[in-house]
């Protein structure tokens, strides 16, 4: 399990946002920022990710699929609500078709403020989403419902 | 003749950061068939405008989409000043080109890192957003934010560029130039690029016309449209051509898009030369508007069209934008058609698509 947490595999998914934070999800897998040299891989599918950045505020066409891209998560997995729409709502509050914010529809683990979010905050969302992450592990142990982690991996 | 296959795609595809669904109607590997369903970031943000008065609608405006939000908001406010024939200071019709063609660039480099990582060449994507940050920094070096940049309002501008910051962005440019030479080489003459996208997609000139393409998708089918020759902001001043290419299909709009990136920095070159000095950024709006106004711009990605009616009351009656890829939707389908599976990904890609402007 230490691998899980040691390179954790995003999926994002843009429910409803202005495009600008997705553009900052993206910007961080870029030479500038570089999330993959700790080993974070931005994924397309689903059934291979841990965590799960959503941005916008989630409307009546697309909250089936952000339920179903949240149940085809495996777990442990921690859900990121990156940008101002995607924790509240935001300036899109008060449109007809807003549902106001990722939590109406999925447990959300981390809020990532910010419009745009900038990649610094969206990294900064990620790294407290891997402690939760180990957490969530445990706890999984403890039931009965996952394998430990195996000590050989922390020699290194 | 073989069985009909219907394949999803969408609306969570790894090769799009946004959710579209199109419904592929496939013969063994050919597509015959393409039928999109829209609506996966419809938030109804032109509602607002009831709620809002027209000040504070710039806001609104400017998140019609994240990444041509400075154009967004410049066609609202360019729209109301129609409308209360306002006239805006020198200054900051050409602070608002050299920002409209710093979106630009940032827009046309993500379009191309996207193009390279639709056909998997990911070494190219990398370097094309690299490029991108550097015009994102002084975005930001200048507005404060790096994509929703807020500097609009009715009646000019918010802020200044300092003789500092001009220096900063003239040389900038001057580098991003350097930069964007070899990676424009790759992607004209580098064989895998061309065999991707030579005699992919191929949208004739008359179908262009037909089914109402706009931007570089028009461009690149030889026909020569561009809302910035209306002379909005500072562009009647400044002297640039239409690029076109008589190619017709995915690498001429790759060429149409590389040569309004060096343009863009001539652009940016000659607003700069011409600029006048002044401490005027803006002025007030007297009154409130009243009457209709349609105002069109060119966005990286085609013309949008900003509808604004008002009533003399502080609060607009009705705000309507049409923004490019919407009008690009219909060429994609037929471009669609009779593509082989594999190509389209890249398909998709080549129109640029928007779908936060689509949908609003």
């Amino acid at each position: 399990m230490k691998s899980f947490h040691k390179s954790p595999w995003l999926i994002h998914y843009d429910a409803s946002s202005c495009n600008g934070c997705d553009i900052e999800v993206l910007a961080c897998t870029m030479p500038r920022f570089d999330v993959e040299r700790f080993g974070i891989i931005n994924t397309g599918n689903p059934m291979h990710a841990d965590i799960f950045c959503v941005t916008g505020g989630v409307n009546d066409q697309n909250k089936d699929v952000v339920k179903q891209i949240y149940d085809q998560i495996p777990e442990p997995k921690v859900v990121l609500a990156i940008g101002t729409c995607a924790c509240t709502g935001g300036i899109f509050k008060e449109c007809y078709n807003i549902l106001g914010g990722v939590d109406q529809v999925i447990p959300v683990d981390v809020y990532v403020p910010g419009c745009a979010a900038r990649p610094e905050s969206i990294i900064d969302g990620v790294v407290k989403a891997l402690s939760l992450y180990q957490e969530k592990h445990e706890k999984m142990v403890k039931e009965g419902r996952g394998l430990p982690e195996d000590p050989a991996l922390d020699e290194d | 003749m073989s069985k009909k296959t219907i394949i999803p795609f969408g609306p969570q595809h790894p090769v799009l950061p946004e959710p579209i669904h199109l419904d592929l109607v496939l013969e063994d590997e050919t597509v015959v068939d393409a039928i999109p369903s829209i609506g996966f970031i419809h938030r109804g943000l032109e509602s607002l405008v009831e709620k809002k008065d027209f000040n504070e609608m710039v806001y609104v405006a400017e998140r019609v989409c994240g990444i041509c939000s400075f154009m967004h908001g410049m066609g609202y406010c360019e729209a109301v000043e129609h409308l209360m024939e306002v006239e805006i200071p020198d200054r900051a019709k050409y602070l608002r080109t050299v920002w409209c063609e710093f979106s630009r660039l940032h827009s046309h480099l993500l379009w191309l890192g996207l193009l390279a990582d639709g056909f998997g060449f990911e070494a190219l994507f990398n370097e094309a957003w690299r490029i991108r940050e550097k015009v994102l920094d002084m975005v930001e070096l200048t507005t404060g934010g790096r994509l929703i940049s807020s500097v609009n309002r009715v009646g000019g501008v918010l802020k200044d560029i300092t003789p500092d910051m001009q220096k900063a962005m003239l040389d900038a440019v001057d580098k991003i130039e350097k930069e964007l030479k070899p990676v424009a080489n790759t992607f004209l003459n580098d064989y895998t690029v061309k065999s991707r996208l030579c005699g992919s997609g191929i949208l004739s000139k008359e179908d262009a016309i037909a089914l109402g393409a706009c931007g570089p998708m028009m461009r690149a089918s030889g026909i020569e449209v561009d809302m910035r020759k209306t002379g909005y902001a500072a562009y009647d001043n400044i002297d640039f051509d239409v690029i076109t290419s008589n190619d017709c299909d995915g690498y001429a709009r790759c060429q149409v898009r590389i040569g309004e990136l060096f343009q863009s920095i001539n652009i940016v070159r000659q607003a700069f030369a011409k600029m006048p000095e002044g401490e005027e950024l803006s002025v007030k709006p007297k009154g409130n508007p009243n009457g209709e106004y349609l105002m069109r711009v060119e966005q990286p990605r085609g013309e949008a069209f900003y509808y604004v009616e008002g009533s003399g009351k502080k609060i607009l009656d009705r705000f309507r934008v049409r923004t490019p890829t919407f009008a690009n939707l219909a060429p994609l389908v037929h471009t669609l058609k009779g593509a082989p599976f594999a190509d389209i990904p890249l398909l998709v890609l080549t129109i640029d698509p928007c779908i936060s402007c689509t949908e609003r």
